[in-house]
């Protein structure tokens, strides 16, 4: 029985956790004169309640997922990716540019393409802070919010000096059809993005169980010294692990503007990159565990909007119970004490 | 008249007793000796008295009055002063800032560094404990830096002062030097308590002996009516002959040659100054030495943890001086750290995950790792080197100490290597284990390695090794084949070995 | 070039920088005390955002923004000792507590601007502070300039910055945190309570960056708006790591940081034939690269993100 208790303990802190951010979040709906019960439903609804919904919650959990790998990532070899949000756009930017420039190409060969410069340009943008942690130890999140600030402003120079379409939205043209993912669901918007998402969770998850470059970034992370002892080039290895984190990163990009917007607009993620540190941070950094945060997230994303348009209620609680989340599974010493009582 | 009285401490971590209902009376004015192998709970019972730990069951007498000790602040209070084994020192700081923090001297709300300096010499005069006042504390000597320790407690004004394993960093002149302080201090009518693990110095400085194994209490003596043969009888419970059998085995050639080495640091200080070392297949060369002479940097240059900067690293006739440490190991070099929980595992790490740590590429395919190759060779190396767990799933930080280093030299030994670099191969680890651990270097010795064994203990070096080489500040000072224990001492401590004695050494360092 | 070269040494770009500098210089010194302590915070954005909030709340409830400073000191104050809470007594990692504090106060912060003013992007508009111009130093002609008219925080900046240096290294109190910072244990066992000390730097730097906060929205523009503090914390985390986790280097870093967005600014204004972006990424540039050059040299507090657990 303590056996069991003992497997599933991460899963009970974390659900607990869970519990408790929507605690703290029912008193401040509350104390802001809403009914929580109202509240809560109406979030409830717009995330699952149709199938629309549905699809919808699966859209936004798609790019979650890429973000929260990217962090998840980044800490396996120690390292806090906060860039998430500058590599995405900067991904999203790229892919955009090789799909309208390449449009000539057959679908198969273009997408694969566009999807693996978006990566590319992700891991560019990480390279630098992870070279720069490895070769002088400036803090790496202080770096990737920097190339963060960095990131979207070139982006968006370099779409207004060069890529801009016509008319007064900042945004590119848009991709030829060739380029877009098919969508699984009509005009629902959610596409084979979500096999590419889960195709890559499967990948990471192999890599780090099987793969003897996983072992060596995972023992960086875990003790850099022992890695060193053991022969492994610690350095190496972060900049490496930095590199696919932003390569993943940059997919959540390439995604949204294959599958969703067809083009790259300015200003066009509500967030992804830092409600991609609660998805890995509640996924324990465990490529499955990232789903299941995603989902979450996703939904929560989702039915804020929901939330927002019929309750009247600021979507912003949904920061806040991301904040929440990312507390409480930072400190299961709070939790363990919670649980005793 | 009783200034401690223990009675029945119990202190448990988790489920493991460290203290097991503890009686002990100090009397005082006595230097009081806690005798005890590593592990035997001398520290935590301190730790007890000292606020640092809370015993769940129990009572401590001060001066025959019950007393709560809960924190350090109280301790102090109380007049208690504790001597750490580990340094508690800021490195960034000076010896008076170490020294008077926590009780300042005053000026306008202010500290006032005149008058703490004032204070530090006066007592440092006192008790003929030399230290510079304005110096920090990173450049300082080992030596100095107990001296600001002892004047730490001192400043507090103890009564009562706990020297926890004082002299294992001393040379054998610092460890007569603090001899001397000792007696001047009970002179001046202070307590001390003094825990070692060294026979012959529980038997030249105390009035009394307790010793301790496993967390209990096996008795008080008083030192003029016991012998150290007793002594060792209580410590370990039974009669101790370190008695390894060495073979004769045939040396070959040439297997590490590290040549003329230097190291710098980075004050510009040399820490390795022209180290030459070369051995043969099926010999094991010592390094003796106090530790922090040098031994760390020279086991970090030759693991290529650390690059040299001067000199050449040659093995099995390949020059590795500039080799990656992943390289030295593919050429076959084999590596027991000095430190194993920092570099010789990763405690988050299954067995099975830590078995293959340093050998990564042997268990791989196209890039994949061999679960089941690795499972199996796990399976043999735990059960060859005896390595007690549940299952090679448990995580490395689920074995007790000594498991955990038969673990790490269980996998070191195990790869065929040509070249074995043992450091503190049996530091921390209780008596049977040490035993094993012998057993399975000399092994390799007769499988024809050449072994590389740097280590503290003498009777380790005399007894498993073929030459021995000793270092002090960064210098080989001297390399024979036999020595006596006093010789080697001597040698520790950087002093010169008589006239015609010296003649022959140089000698033979020629001929060798 | 010849405009370039009037921007980059006019006086009033000096002037700016000053403006610029201060809440910067508030949240670096904050990190210094936090850092000190042992305490990686990267909680500073959040605790500066918590203070430009605070201080339009309570501006806006009396009408006296004065009584906005002390809202503000109260909220940095108590997410301080929340931020505290977390990584002492909780043990959580510090950097991901940090990041997880930014993201609950920018959410907080943006709900409540919504309850109460019904507006998601900016609050209404408060009483600011004004400036106090000083009689006789204004006339003096370059000082006057720099010195002369600034509102009470700014003031304030310099009395904390040589307060903060002469609690840090000669008092005490200042003692006893850095051997905190730089090893808990020793610490300890000298008797110090470690605890006392950690909460108390922690809840100071939540003051200062309270105050810091404070300038943004009472100073500067005398309303609040979402996400105020735009990555200003992290800024003064670079900026406490580049003065050596020294009060005084703190101030020179931060008002470095400070000027290089001033003449950012000005330069924007000038119409050259650079793009406004690239200009804007200056800071930015900047912060990466005096971190990744300060990290080189200087040596962060031996215990820094460490937790002691105590026995007892
Ligand atoms: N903080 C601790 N947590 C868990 N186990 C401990 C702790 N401190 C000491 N121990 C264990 O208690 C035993 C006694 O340790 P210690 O008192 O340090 O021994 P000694 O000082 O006699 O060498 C050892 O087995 C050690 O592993
Ligand atoms: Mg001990």
């Amino acid at each position: 029985m303590i056996k069991i208790l003992k497997k599933y303990e991460n899963s009970i802190y974390s659900l607990t956790a869970i519990l408790l951010a929507f605690l703290v979040g029912a008193v401040l709906i509350h104390l802001s004169g809403f009914s929580v019960i109202k509240a809560y439903s109406t979030l409830f609804d717009g995330a699952f309640g149709s199938v629309f919904n549905l699809t919808q919650t699966f859209m936004n959990t798609i790019p979650l997922i890429f973000t929260g790998l990217a962090v998840a990532i980044g800490f396996k070899s120690g390292l806090f990716n906060i860039g998430g949000e500058g590599q995405m756009y900067l991904g999203a930017f790229t892919t955009a540019i090789t799909a309208i420039y390449l449009g000539f190409l057959p679908g198969y060969i273009l997408i694969p393409i566009a999807l693996i410069m978006g990566g590319f340009a992700g891991s560019a943008w990480s390279f630098l802070p992870g070279y720069l942690k490895a070769k002088t130890g400036a803090h790496e999140v202080v770096t990737t919010i920097m190339m963060n600030y960095i990131g979207i402003l070139t982006a968006s120079y370099l779409l207004l000096k060069y890529f801009k379409e016509e008319g007064p939205i900042p945004q590119t043209v848009l991709i030829p059809e060739s380029a877009r993912l098919p969508e699984l669901i009509e005009y629902s918007r959610l596409t084979w993005a979500i096999f590419i998402a889960v195709f890559v969770i499967i990948i990471i998850d192999i890599f780090f169980k099987r793969t003897k470059l996983g072992y060596k970034i995972q023992t960086v992370g875990e003790n850099r010294s022992a890695a060193e002892y053991a022969g492994i080039n610690s350095n190496k290895m972060m900049v490496l692990s930095m590199m696919i984190s932003g390569f993943v990163a940059g997919l959540a990009g390439s995604t949204i503007v294959m599958g969703v917007l067809h083009r790259f607009i300015t200003n066009f993620s509500p967030g992804y990159g830092f409600t991609g540190i609660a998805v890995a941070v509640l996924g324990k950094n465990k490529p499955w565990g990232v789903l299941f945060a995603a989902i979450l997230f996703g939904a929560l994303q989702t039915g804020g909007i929901t939330m927002q348009l019929f309750a009247k209620i600021p979507m912003d609680l949904m920061v806040i119970i991301q904040g929440l989340v990312i507390l409480f599974v930072a400190a299961p010493i709070l939790i363990k004490k919670l649980l005793r009582k | 008249m009783n200034i401690i009285e223990f009675k029945g401490i119990t202190k448990k971590f988790g489920d493991f007793i460290a203290n097991d209902k503890i009686d002990l009376t100090i009397k005082k004015g006595e230097i009081h000796c806690l005798l005890g192998e590593n592990g035997a709970g001398k520290t935590t019972l301190m730790n007890n008295l000292f606020g640092l730990y809370n015993p769940e069951e129990g009572e401590i007498f001060l001066r025959e009055k019950p007393c709560k000790i809960d924190n350090p602040h109280k301790a102090i209070e109380l007049g208690l002063g504790m001597i750490h084994q580990h340094f508690m020192l800021i490195d960034r700081l000076t010896t008076t800032e170490n020294i008077i923090v926590g009780e300042e001297p005053l000026k306008n709300g202010l500290v006032d560094m005149k008058k703490a300096r004032e204070q530090v010499k006066q007592i440092s005069d006192n008790y003929h404990l030399a230290v510079k006042t304005n110096e920090k504390i990173e450049n300082i000597s080992v030596g100095e830096q107990q001296r600001v320790e002892i004047l730490k407690v001192l400043y507090r004004k103890a009564e009562i002062l706990i020297f926890d394993e004082p002299t294992a960093v001393l040379t054998p002149q610092e460890v007569n030097n603090l001899f001397t302080t000792l007696r001047e201090l009970k002179a001046g009518g202070k307590t001390i308590i003094f825990i070692t693990h060294k026979l012959e110095e529980t038997m030249n400085i105390s009035d009394r002996v307790t010793v301790l194994r496993k967390g209990k209490v096996i008795g008080t003596v008083n030192t003029c009516d016991t012998s150290p043969k007793e002594l060792a009888r209580m410590m370990v419970g039974r009669e101790v002959l370190l008695n390894v059998n060495k073979e004769k085995s045939d040396v070959g050639d040439n297997v590490l040659e590290v040549k003329d080495i230097s190291l710098t640091g980075k004050h510009k200080n040399l820490l390795l100054k022209n180290i030459n070392i070369s051995i043969r297949k099926g010999e094991i060369v010592g390094i003796a030495g106090v530790s922090g002479n040098g031994q760390l940097e020279l086991e970090e240059c030759i693991a290529g943890l650390r690059k040299v900067t001067s000199g050449k690293i040659i093995l099995d006739s390949e020059d590795i001086t500039h080799a990656p440490t992943g390289i030295r190991r593919k050429r076959g070099l084999s590596h027991i750290p000095s430190d194993r929980l920092k570099r010789g595992l990763v405690p988050s790490y299954s067995l099975a995950k830590n078995i293959i740590l340093g050998n990564q590429d042997s268990f791989t395919k196209n890039g994949f790792l061999l679960q089941n190759d690795i499972n199996k060779y796990c399976k043999e190396v735990l059960e060859k080197f005896d390595v007690r767990c549940q299952s090679m799933n448990d995580t490395a930080n689920n074995l007790s100490g000594g498991n955990q280093q038969k673990l790490v030299i269980g996998r070191e030994l195990s790869t065929d290597p040509k070249f074995i670099l043992a450091a503190q191969p049996t530091r921390g680890v209780d008596v049977g284990a040490i035993e094993f651990i012998h057993n399975n270097i000399l092994e390799m010795r007769k499988q024809n390695k050449a072994i590389l064994l740097i280590s503290a203990e003498l009777e380790e070096l005399l007894s498993l090794a073929d030459r021995i080489l000793v270092i002090y500040e960064g210098e080989i000072v001297s390399k024979k084949n036999n020595y006596t224990k006093e010789e080697l001492g001597l040698l520790m401590a950087g002093k010169k070995v008589p006239e015609e004695e010296k003649k022959e050494l140089e000698n033979r360092i020629q001929n060798d | 070039m010849q405009e370039i070269l009037e921007v980059i040494f006019n006086i009033n770009t000096f002037s700016a920088a000053i403006r610029i500098s201060v809440p910067l210089v508030f949240a670096a010194i904050g990190g210094v005390f936090s850092e000190r302590a042992g305490i990686i915070n990267l909680g500073l954005e959040g605790m500066l955002l918590t203070g430009a909030f605070a201080g339009v709340l309570g501006s806006y409830l009396t009408g006296n923004p004065y009584i906005g400073i002390l809202f503000a000191i109260m909220g940095g104050a108590l997410i301080g000792f929340i931020f505290a809470l977390f990584t002492i007594k909780f043990e959580a990692n510090h950097v991901v507590a940090g990041v997880g504090l930014n993201i609950l106060m920018l959410g907080i912060t943006t709900w409540l601007m919504q309850i109460l003013w019904d507006s998601r992007g900016t609050s209404v508009n408060v009483t600011g502070l004004s400036e106090i111009t000083i009689p006789i130093l204004s006339s003096i002609p370059i000082l006057g300039k720099l010195f002369g008219s600034h509102n009470i925080l700014a003031y304030l900046m310099f009395i904390v910055v040589i307060f903060s240096w002469i609690i840090l290294f000669k008092t005490p109190f200042g003692l006893r945190l850095r051997v905190v910072g730089e090893y808990q244990k020793a610490a300890d066992t000298l008797g110090i309570k470690i605890r006392k000390i950690q909460y108390t730097s922690l809840i100071f730097s939540g003051v200062l960056c309270g105050l810091g906060g404070a300038y943004l929205s009472l100073g500067h523009l005398n309303w609040f708006s979402m996400n105020m503090s735009a990555g200003r914390g992290y800024m003064a985390l670079a900026a406490n790591i580049f003065g050596g986790w020294n009060p005084l280097g703190a101030f020179g870093a931060s008002y470095l940081f400070a000027y290089t967005d001033a003449l950012q600014m000005r330069m924007q204004a000038l119409n050259l034939n650079v793009p406004n972006e690239i200009i804007q990424m200056i800071p930015y540039i900047l912060t990466i690269l005096v971190l990744a050059g300060a990290m080189i040299r200087s040596r962060p507090p031996a215990g820094l993100g460490k937790h002691y657990k105590t026995n007892r």
